[in-house]
């Protein structure tokens, strides 16, 4: 029993390391260190409210996909009733129209990396690098 | 003191609870505060544009495309179109319209005293939409399928594995493998990007004609019936419409005119049809564009 001093001294320093992203995330520079991301160029609101697109835009963008390439269907009413054409660069990247300044500055930062862009291509205007 | 091995299993089965109820609690970040949301419901009504036909149907006037200009104007549009890859390696290339000698076109309808001419005469092939798709039956994962509004062969980018399972399925070669990262080989404007809006394509996938799906849907015909339409003495070298519909251009041809469609035996039923000249001019010769 004489180690557990060590030990605990031991597991301390690795959990110290191993919680590296998030203390180091938490101690950049910035509201927590978070992106700052670019503001939409129209003021007149986005299909969904801004909670619901933070958390789920990956979803309703897949949903979008799915009724656009295999249903057909090109047009799509928000919860608020307002009709929105479906599309990515059409609808979305209208505006925001910098997608360096913010779907890849929020990406990077949440380390995630969808192939959008890999195939969709940026419209006029701005564009990734 | 030792610890017994009755002790060492109590611990770890408790500190593997703990470290299941644990784990989701980290996941209850600032991020996902709002992650009971979920999408609304919604109706969605079908886009009335794509159900304006029932079989979209192409006609190739053989004898007007011997012209090169015609056949050129065709391929140009459609890959511009559509960011295909110009990739020169024929092992690599990818093509949705292109140019092929009439005895691959049809093989069976060649015999031993087919002159060369006539064997090498440039015929424009692609997709034949067909109404039993051999292709869209081996796919696993659905990637391509039948369009039931209007019958054409559709390819969805998002879903295909790359395993080329429909490239061997169809009987006509219609569908190209993108080798190489096709976006080194689209054509770009003064700005790098790519002339068309068109997505590319990635890596890896397998693509072919649609039928310019994305012309249809806003009233558009495809992009090379327009570019044979806009080549003097190409007006007519392609006739697109509903075969379902009997005053269609389509339909009024096919009545019209004697018509051939590639390797009807194999009973796939393709829905591109061909009018095959009455002669071929020895000036036409072998075309590999």
């Amino acid at each position: 029993m004489g180690d557990r001093g060590r030990i605990g001294v031991g597991l301390g320093i690795f959990l110290v390391v191993a919680a590296y992203p998030v203390w180091s995330a938490l101690a950049a520079p910035g509201p927590s260190g978070r992106p700052e991301l670019e503001r939409s160029v129209d003021a007149s609101g986005c299909v969904e409210d801004t909670a619901f697109m933070k958390a789920s835009h990956s979803q309703l963008l897949n949903g979008w996909r799915t009724a656009v390439v295999r249903d057909g269907r090109r047009m799509w009413t928000s919860s608020t009733g307002r009709e929105w054409e479906m599309s990515l660069t059409g609808t979305c990247m209208r505006c925001h129209a910098n997608s360096e300044a913010f779907c890849t500055r929020c990406h990077d930062y949440a380390g995630v990396q969808p192939g959008c862009w890999s195939c969709h291509v940026v419209p006029e205007g701005e564009g990734t690098s | 003191m030792k610890e017994s091995r009755r002790a060492f299993l109590k611990e770890l089965g408790g500190g593997t609870l703990a470290l299941g109820f644990g784990l989701p609690l980290l996941d209850a970040g600032p991020w996902n505060s709002a992650s009971g949301a979920v999408l609304p419901e919604v109706a969605l009504p079908a886009d009335p544009a794509v159900s304006a036909a029932t079989q979209w149907g192409l006609v190739v006037d053989v004898e007007k495309c011997l012209q090169d200009e015609v056949r050129r104007a065709v391929m140009d549009a459609c890959h511009r179109e559509h960011n295909v890859p110009r990739i020169p390696d024929p092992e690599e290339r990818v093509d949705w319209i292109w140019s092929e000698p009439l005895e691959h076109v049809f093989p069976d309808e060649v015999h031993a005293h087919t002159p060369p001419g006539v064997r090498g005469a440039p015929v424009l092939v692609l997709c034949n939409h067909c109404t039993n798709p051999p292709c869209v039956r081996v796919c696993p994962t659905a990637a391509t399928w039948k369009r039931e509004q209007d019958g054409i062969v559709m390819m969805d980018m998002h879903r295909c594995i790359g395993c080329r399972y429909c490239m061997a399925a169809c009987p006509y070669g219609a569908r190209s493998f993108n080798w190489r990262e096709p976006r080194d080989w689209v054509q770009t404007d003064a700005n790098g990007k790519p002339v068309s809006d068109y997505p590319t394509r990635s890596r890896g996938v397998v693509e072919k004609c649609t039928f310019c799906a994305e012309r249809l849907r806003v009233g558009l015909p495809p992009a090379c019936v327009e570019a044979a339409n806009n080549v003097p003495g190409g007006e007519g070298a392609l006739t697109f419409g509903d075969l379902t519909d009997q005053d269609s251009n389509v339909s009024r041809t096919l009545r019209e005119r004697i018509t051939f469609a590639r390797r009807v035996s194999l009973g796939t039923g393709p829905n591109v049809y061909y009018i095959l000249p009455q002669s071929i001019p020895t000036a036409a010769a072998v075309e590999t564009v």
